[in-house]
Formats: C-alpha cells, structure tokens, sequence
C-alpha cells in the first residue's frame, strides 16, 4: 500500500462523500483504521513499559532474594494458575475470532465471540477472587501486613468473608442483568436482549469461576499435604503441630457450606492450612535453600515473604484492573455490535479492542510462570 | 461540508471571519466540548498559563523569604511546603504540558497541511485529564502542604503526613494526559501527512514534537506505575521502596528518574523545535544543516533513556553504574551542541530581523548554553559529589528549564500569537519584556551558581550569613523576571484588547500555517496548501504592515522587495 | 507468505477483499490456540520437573514462544505495517534498559548488605510457637491475626 494510495484525494473535504463512520478529518476509511492501530500499538507500548516497572521490581528483589521466592512461591496454586491461563487463552480465541467477524460482517458471530470473551473474562475474575480470599485469610498479604505462616493459624471456616465482600457486585449485576434481560425479552427488544443476556451470562460466569476456584483450591489444599513442603522446616515444626495436621486431614464439619464439588471435603478452604502448609511431608519437588540460606522460618519471619506477595498483589492487581476495564470496552463492542456498526471497511474498534486484550493475555503468559511456577 | 459550500459565495472577507476557527461557533459549551485542535490548544494555554502564574508567585515567595538568613515569613515546614508545590506545578502542570499541549496542540496539525489531530476526542480528553490532575494538586495545596519536593523520594514520602497519595494521583492522572497527548501527535504525524508532505519536508518544529511525543510515550508508563507503587506503598505498606520491610528506596529513584531524566527532554526539546523556526524565519534563511538538526532531536530523545543515573550520583548507587551513567551523560552534549551550532550558522549572513520573538530565541540561545555548559559539570562523576544538591544544581536546571523551556515558549507564544489570536501585539513593549526578562533571569540565577560552588545546599529556610548578599542579589533579581514576565502578560492583554488585525503571514515564514489565514479556519485550511520547502524563503516578499509577507507569483524574486520591517504596530 | 495467501483466499471466497482487512482463517485461530495450550500443559509440566537454574530458562523461553504466538496471529502481526512492528518491538529494548541499569546498580557494590533480611520489629518475630499458643490455634477465635497486629 502506497502513500499516494493512503492518501489518495488529500484534503478535498469537499468533493469527499464521507460515510457515517468515517471522522471527519480523515480522507478514507484506511486511513482512519491505519491512524486507530497505531494509536492503539503505541498505547500498548505504554502498557508494556507499564508492566515494566513490576517486572523490574519482580526482577530486582528476586535476585537480590532468592529465598524468599522459593518458599513464597510454594503458597500460589499452579491448578488455579493454569486454569486462568487457560481461560485466558480461551477468551484470546474468542476474541481474535470476534475481529475474524466483524471483518466479514458476521453480526451473530461477533457477537457471540464477544459475549464467549467476556464470559472468559469473568470466570477469570472469579477464580482470581478465591485465591485472593484463600490468601487474605491465611494472612499472606503485602509486607506491611503479612502474617507469619509459622504463627499458630486463626481459626478459619468455610467461604472467606472477604469472598461475600467480592462477590457482593457480580451479584448485583446478576440481578440487575436479570431483571433487563426479563424486560427486553417481554417487551420484545431484540437488540437490548442481545445486550443483557451476554451480561447476565457474563454475571453469572463470575459464579462459575468462583465454583471452579473453591473446588480446585480445595484439590490443591489437599494435594499440598503431600505436595511441595518445606523440607527445612518439617523437622522443627512436624512435630509441633500434630494436632493440626490431623485435624486438617480429618477434616472440618465448620466449612461444609463450601462445597460444590463433592469428594474432597475434607481438606476444603482449611483454616488449618496454615499449619498444614508447612508442617507437610517433603516428596517429589525439592527446591533446596542453598547452603547457608535462610531458614524458610527465618525467611518468614524476617517479613521477606511479604516482598513477594506485594509484587503478586500489585502484578495481578493491576492487570485484573486491565481485565476489568477490558470487560467495560468490550461491553461497549457489545453494544455496537448488536447495532450491526462494524463491517469490512470499519472494524477497527474491534481491532484495537482485540490488540488491548491480547496484550493483557500475554501479560498474564508472563505471570504466570513468573509468580506460580519458578520455584 | 454544505456550510462551507453556501459560504463560498460570500466575499473573501465575511467567509474568512465566519470560519474563522475563533468565532464559528459561539458559547461556553461550544468551547468546553470542542474537538477542534486550536480551541484544544488555547485552552490549555490558558491552563499552562495560570499554573505558570500561581507557581511562579510561588516562588517569588520563596526568593522573598530568602531575602534573610533567617526565617522571616515563612517556617521551615512553610517553606518546604512552598519549594515543592513551586517546584511540583511548574514540572507537571506548566513545563511539561507548556508547549507541547498548548503550542503543539495548536500547530501540529495546522504545519503538517492536516485538518485536525488523529484523535480529536482523545485529545479533549488529556485536556480534561490536565484539569482533573491540576484540581489534585490545588487540592493538595489547599489541604495541607506536601512537603516532599517534586521528586516524592522514598522513605520522607512514605512517611511525611503530607498529602502524598493525592499528589501522586494527581501526577498518575497528568501522566495520561501527557501519554495521550504524545500517542495523537505520533500518530499524526504518521498518517496524516497530506500529499507531498514527506518526513524531511516537516517543520523542524514537528520533528522536535515527534521526538517529544516518543519520550512521552515511552518514559511516562514508567512514571505512572512509579507513583502508583509509591501509593500503594503509602497505603498498603507494600515495602518495595521502603527499607523497614527489605525494600530498597534507590530503587524508587531508578524508577523515578527513568521517567524523569527524559522528561528533562519532553521539557527542553519542544523549546528547541521553537527555536528552530524562529531562527530560521527571522534570519529569513534557510535553517543550517536541516537534516542534523532533526536527526539531533531524535537523538536526545533516544540518549535521554541512557543517563538517568546521574541524578543519583550520591545516593549509594554502585560504583560501576555511576561510572557508566557519568560517561553516558556527556553523550547528550554532542546533539544539543548541535543544534546551537547549527542555529547560529543559520543566523550568518542571514537577514537578522530583531523582533520580539527573535529576541527571546537569542534569549534561549545565550541561557540554554550557559544551563547546557554547567550541565558537564554535574555530570561529571568527581565534580557532582562536592556541587550535589547545592545551589549550583538549582542554577543549572533553572537555566535549562527557565532560560530554555519558558523563553522559549514565550518567543513561540509570541512568534504565534498573531496566528492564533488575529492580532498583532506591540514590538516596543515585547522586546522590552524580553530584555527584562534576560537581565531579571540572570541576576537571580548567576549568584546562585555561585552560591553552590561555595556550598550552599538546597531547600533550606535558613542559611549562613555570609550567603545573605547573594541571595538578595538573586532575590531582586527574581522580582525583574517576575516584572519582566508582567509586561510580557501586559503586551498580549492589550494585544488582545487593542492589537491591529494580523496579515496571514507577518514574519515570512514558509511553514504551512502562515499559508492560512490569522486566525485560521475551523478546518485549517480553506483550499489545500501547497506543500514546498518549509525554509525556503525565496518566493516571499514583503508588502506592507497590512498584507504582510506573501508568495510571489510566478517568479520568485532573489531578494525581498522592500526593506523588511513589518510587523511595527 | 502462506498465511497471506490462506487469508486472502477466504477474503475472495467472502466476496471483500477491500484490501486492508486480514481476516484469519479458522483453522488458524484454532490451530493457534491449542498450541497455546499444549505449551501451557508443557510449562506447568515443566515446573515439576527440578530442573534447577535452568528452570528460569526453560520457563520464560516456553513463555515466549507463547507471546510470540498471540503476537503473531491473535494480534496480525503477521499480516501489520513494518512500522506498528518496530514500534511496539522497541518497547522491550527501552525495558531491557530499565532493567538492565537498575539490576546492575542492585547488583554491585553494596549486594551483600541488600541480602540480608532484616528482621522486622513487628510480631512477625514472636518466639517460636509454644504448646500454649497451639491450644488456642484450635480455638476459633482469629487470636492469630491478633497476635500479629
């Protein structure tokens, strides 16, 4: 594509019969889309430089702190990391097929693309929601908070409160989507029906990732009595915590209500993890402290956990903020989308909303190994 | 586009005054929600313009206060209070925005032949963002001081029961509007280029703006999640900067000045694409070494990225890092020696024309040297330990920032004034403003360079007596400038009031925005411009006071017809 | 380019090849996708494995190739203007900057210091947990988090 093709009839604003999408400073609709996507790459330039200060600061204290990661890193669940990952990448596939539509004018096919997105989006959250509240609950939260893992454990069942607070929104939306989706169905709206039942299943997606998070964070809990322990540890503090590691094992009556998924009672959202945790046998991964490293209760106790889990909180924070406000826009796509706005020769903001989600996505590549696999 | 076509049949003069972009449409909302560029660009020059006022009051009072050694109005916790809402509105809310948002808004479209920016809306947007981040920092102001200086250093921060949190707000929400800003002009100047407009066509003005925008872009991000780390530090004790919880607070410096050490550029090098144009159209030659000084531009911008360690000489970086960031730091001399070269090689055996704007670039060329030059000397390893937070520092970016941003600016407020407001402003009284500014600018910060050298430290309330002379030599020079930057207010007030009509072209520039007319149009240009040399001055002569410079049709002649001396009002 | 034709194909055969839109073919898509998932199960299989420091390795080159994945296809990158390329590839040379500097500076003279821990002079360094302090750690009355603030 040529310039003299980009710019073809130069400023004849005149003699220019503009279509209702095209803005009026612009000479054609390529140009308008050529002008949209390289805005919307150089705004993708700022997020990654963005990013680039968490990964710094990531980068900076791992080095510095290796130890720290080591034993930090064992309380993320990779289940649960994977899974978002998962879904993400899903929500990316969607996505990228929802520009594939709006491309070739397939109204239906974009959008239920986007509605699969949002709904992605929104599992996402939910699970992120259990492990956040899993975390708040045992205490493992940013330095200046931070509550030694080594300390006796609150006494903690079932369904974190906090997990009522979070859910307290996606529950309203339910309702309010619910409720519009009723009306535009009985008043026969088609276009707003298209609108409102996306978001009512996109509500109700929240619930699901929710579901999906307390039953794979129950799996894992269980799965971390034998799972990664800390080897240093297990000699001091087995034998000091008989108790809660039986009663963790044999399970608590308080947290039944948390259940959706059936076998693994025993062992679901324990208050007892705590203990669990670090009391647990040593078999199959041993991440080793090097020789005159810290002790992991050391390492704890000195805070130098709570570094890591300020740069989780603030990683994972600020890019479930992009999630959030991706869903808004991608809302809007839903919007215009129903009204039928995009076609072959303007589907930039589908574009560009697709660029902005797939960069949150490859953020999200990077995280997750980041914070949940690298011992 | 039918409005245009019924207006065509009007006279030239009626069709010139309905577009005019100034008066098309009528009302607060019709200003308040433009997307139209120029209404964009006065706004924020009103805008810039009255943070300049209240900082630079701001800091007529810290002079006033140094006027004694010791505490005479103001308390030590008053005084930190003043030198860093002087020192905080004056980076974020005028030098920053000043001339890229407000000129830049303005000319950018207009000098590449465009009818508007590639994103009107976003660009209304940064204007609001601009107005919501200043709204914080009053508000900080107005609540109870921030006393943290500009930089928001950790561990004070954290720990200072000043409003730190809404001031880093406030710079997260300015930071927007100053990417936002950046992005639509890089993409303008991308894909906006009208036929024959081809990159080493463009005012020099544009590249200095392209190479802003760039750091805008690519340095700000950074800044943004700075302050963000550093609320949440405040709020959530996260410890990444914090040494109570194994954080490391030169860590927040690293991530401080990576955005701001090029933001020193996004400051300098608008002003010096001013500069560029005023030199060349009042020497009515063809700027010296076109592709050097564009090339320079981009190269300060890029090398920028490279030096922001020599902020941090003394503050326990490693030896081997400080030693790589000082040789750095000399890398950024050779483009800014360039373009000086490069200006006053312009300026020989050109037709030098002493008007207003001239002065204040002759003004720039003389007190940006003199910043430029001391700059070595800071970043220099061995003579940066002893001059590190003295006076000497305070001088040297004042003369940079002030002596080089705001001359700057004002000569480009004034070189475009009759292009953005239609009216011609008084060549006495301008020239005088500039000459009270030069002589004010430098009486206040000669002694200080002075002052440093002998070991005052900065941001201090009191100091020895010994001092006291120059800081009183420095202190009465400061109420010059302040009188100087008056009379300059004064000119453009009366301009405003009283000022002749301007021609479309008064100074002969041969950029595209002197081929419309003063004010121009709402879509700019009212036929397509012809896109030629923008330092080819040959094809224009003078008329008279009334016409101004315009094209010679079909022969340009060698030289200009009459004596050129317009613009005498 | 294979893909190029591929979509342009599909552009024909949809009847509007308007010239700057790429639709992607589904099987791309598709087939893009659960790559991207293969390489998902292959990192996290990965972490299993003790693969020491070459864990960091293993682990950030899978998430490249990742990135590069979305990048190319999700994003079009394949089908761009060199120019929205290089622009938002130079990103990562101005990162590579921030933290090539920054982790130089940690990590030169003054590194020992910066390793050690300090201990914080909050409860987080409270005596190890005695018999006492564990009877009440069955006693559901959140005296954990109390004892840390």
């Amino acid at each position: 594509m040529s310039e003299a093709a980009v710019h073809g009839d130069g400023h004849g604003h005149d003699d220019h019969d503009h279509p209702a999408f095209l803005a009026h400073h612009f000479d054609d609709p390529e140009q308008q889309y050529d002008s949209g996507k390289l805005g919307m790459w150089l705004f993708l330039v700022t997020e990654i430089l963005f990013f680039s200060g968490m990964f710094c600061a990531y980068a900076l204290y791992r080095s510095i702190h290796p130890e720290v990661w080591t034993f930090a890193s064992q309380f993320l669940n990779s289940t649960l990391g994977a899974i978002n990952t998962g879904v993400l990448l899903f929500s990316s596939l969607t996505m990228a097929w929802g520009v594939r539509c709006a491309q070739l004018r397939q109204r239906t096919g974009l959008v239920v693309s986007l509605a699969a997105t949002l709904g992605c989006a929104s599992i996402f959250l939910g699970v992120k929601a259990i492990e956040y509240t899993h975390k708040w609950e045992l205490g493992l939260l940013p330095a200046g908070t931070y509550e030694s893992q080594f300390l006796p454990a609150a006494a903690h069942h079932g369904i974190s409160q906090w997990l009522y607070v979070l859910s307290a929104i996606p529950a309203a939306c339910v309702l309010g989507f619910g409720i519009w989706y009723a009306m535009t169905i009985a008043k026969g709206e088609k276009e707003n029906s298209e609108v409102a039942g996306p978001l009512l299943v996109t509500a109700l997606c929240y619930f699901a990732g929710v579901g999906l998070g307390l039953f794979l964070e129950s799996g894992e809990a269980h799965g971390e009595d034998h799972g990664p322990g800390t080897h240093s540890e297990e000699h001091i503090d087995g034998h000091e915590h008989p108790g809660n590691v039986h009663e963790g094992e044999e399970g608590d009556p308080g947290h039944k209500d948390a259940h959706e998924g059936g076998g693994e009672e025993h062992s679901m959202l324990p208050g007892e993890a705590k203990v669990v945790f670090v009391s647990a046998e040593t078999d199959g991964m041993k991440p080793l402290p090097k020789p005159g490293a810290a002790t992991d209760k050391e390492i704890d106790q000195s805070g130098g956990a709570g570094l890591f889990f300020s740069i989780y909180y603030c990683m994972t924070g600020v890019h479930a903020v992009h999630i959030l406000a991706g869903m808004g826009v991608l809302t809007w796509l839903l919007v215009r989308a129903t009204r039928d706005h995009f076609n072959e020769q303007y589907f930039g903001p589908v574009d560009y909303v697709g660029l902005y989600w797939h960069i949150v996505d490859l953020i999200w590549i990077y995280l997750f190994p980041l914070l949940y696999l690298i011992k | 586009m039918s409005e245009i076509a019924d207006l065509s049949a009007l006279p030239q003069e009626e069709r010139e005054a309905r577009e005019n972009f100034l008066f098309n449409t009528k009302g607060f909302l019709s200003w308040a929600l433009t997307l139209d560029h120029k209404r964009i660009g006065l706004m924020y020059l009103v805008g810039v313009m009255s943070a300049f006022f209240i900082a630079g009051m701001l800091a007529l009072l810290i002079r006033l206060e140094l006027m004694t050694p010791t505490n005479t109005y103001l308390s030590n916790a008053q005084y930190n209070q003043v030198f860093t809402l002087h020192g905080a509105i004056m980076v974020f809310l005028f030098i920053i925005p000043s001339v890229p948002a407000a000129l830049g808004n303005f000319l950018v479209p207009v000098m590449l032949g465009a009818k508007d920016v590639a994103f009107p809306r976003l660009n209304l947007s940064s204007f609001y963002l601009w107005v919501s981040g200043a709204v914080f920092f009053l508000a900080a102001m107005l609540y109870t001081g921030l006393d943290t200086g500009w930089t928001f250093y950790t561990p004070y921060s954290t720990t200072t029961q000043g409003p730190v949190v809404a001031a880093t707000m406030g710079v997260f929400i300015l930071g927007f509007s100053s990417i936002f800003t950046g992005l639509n002009f890089i993409v303008t100047i991308n894909t906006m280029r009208p036929p024959g407009m081809e990159w080493f066509k463009m005012p020099l003005f544009l590249w200095a703006t392209y190479a802003t925008s760039i750091i805008q872009v690519l340095a700000t991000p950074v800044l943004g999640i700075t302050v963000l780390l550093l609320a949440a530090e405040r709020i959530l004790h996260i410890g990444i900067f914090d040494p109570a919880y194994n954080g490391d607070p030169v860590t927040y410096q690293h991530f401080f000045w990576f955005y701001s050490h090029p933001a020193v550029y996004i400051m300098i090098l608008p002003g010096m694409g001013i500069i560029s144009e005023l030199m060349s159209v009042h020497s009515h030659k063809s700027i010296f070494g076109y592709r050097f000084v564009a090339y320079s531009s981009v190269a300060i911008a890029l090398f920028g990225f490279l030096v922001w360690g020599h902020h941090m000489f003394t503050s326990g970086m490693a030896n081997v890092t400080t030693i790589i960031f000082s040789a750095l730091t000399f890398t950024v001399s050779i483009p800014s020696a360039i373009k000086v070269f490069n200006w006053l090689a312009t300026m020989y055996k050109g037709t030098v024309q002493l008007n207003t704007p001239m002065c204040y670039a002759l003004n720039f060329i003389f007190l940006f040297t003199i910043g430029g030059l001391t700059g070595l000397w800071l970043g220099a390893l061995s003579t940066d330990r002893p001059l590190h937070d003295t006076y000497f520092v305070v001088a040297h970016f004042h003369y940079v920032m002030v002596g080089g941003t705001l001359v700057g600016f004002l000569g480009g407020v004034f070189h475009w004034w009759p292009k953005m407001t239609g009216k011609m402003f008084s060549e006495t009284w301008g020239k005088i403003s500039c000459l009270l500014v030069f002589l004010g600018f430098n009486l206040t910060f000669l002694p200080q360079f002075v002052l440093g050298s002998r070991g005052m430290p900065r941001r201090y309330a009191q100091y020895v007596a010994e001092f006291q002379e120059l800081h009183q030599m420095s202190s009465y020079g400061a109420f010059l400038l302040g009188f100087g930057l008056f009379v300059a207010l004064g000119v453009f007030i009366h301009s405003l009031m009283a000022g002749k009509k301007a021609p479309p072209n008064p100074w002969g520039g041969a950029t595209l925005e002197w081929q419309c007319t003063s004010p121009p149009p709402y879509y700019n240009f009212l036929e397509p411009p012809t896109v030629n040399d923008p330092y080819n001055y040959k094809p224009l002569a003078y008329r008279d006071g009334d016409r101004g410079w315009e094209y010679v049709h079909p022969e340009a002649p060698e030289v200009p017809q009459s004596e050129p001396e317009p613009a005498q009002s | 380019m294979s893909e190029h034709v591929a979509s342009s194909d599909s552009n024909v055969s949809d009847g509007h090849c308007h010239g700057f839109s790429h639709p992607m073919p589904v099987w791309q898509l598709l087939a893009v996708f659960f790559a991207l998932i293969l390489l998902t199960v292959a990192t996290v299989y990965q972490a299993t494995l003790d693969l020491g420091n070459l864990e960091l390795v293993a682990s950030l080159t899978i998430a490249t190739i990742k990135a590069a994945l979305v990048l190319l296809f999700f994003m079009h990158m394949i089908h761009d203007k060199p120019l929205n390329i290089i622009f938002f590839m130079s990103s990562f040379i101005f990162v590579a900057l921030f933290l090539g500097f920054t982790l130089m500076d940690a990590h030169g003279s003054g590194y020992q210091d910066k390793k050690e821990l300090k201990v914080l002079d909050s409860q987080r360094a409270v005596a190890p947990v005695d018999p006492a302090a564990e009877a009440e750690s069955e006693a559901p009355s959140g005296n954990g988090a109390g004892e840390i603030t």
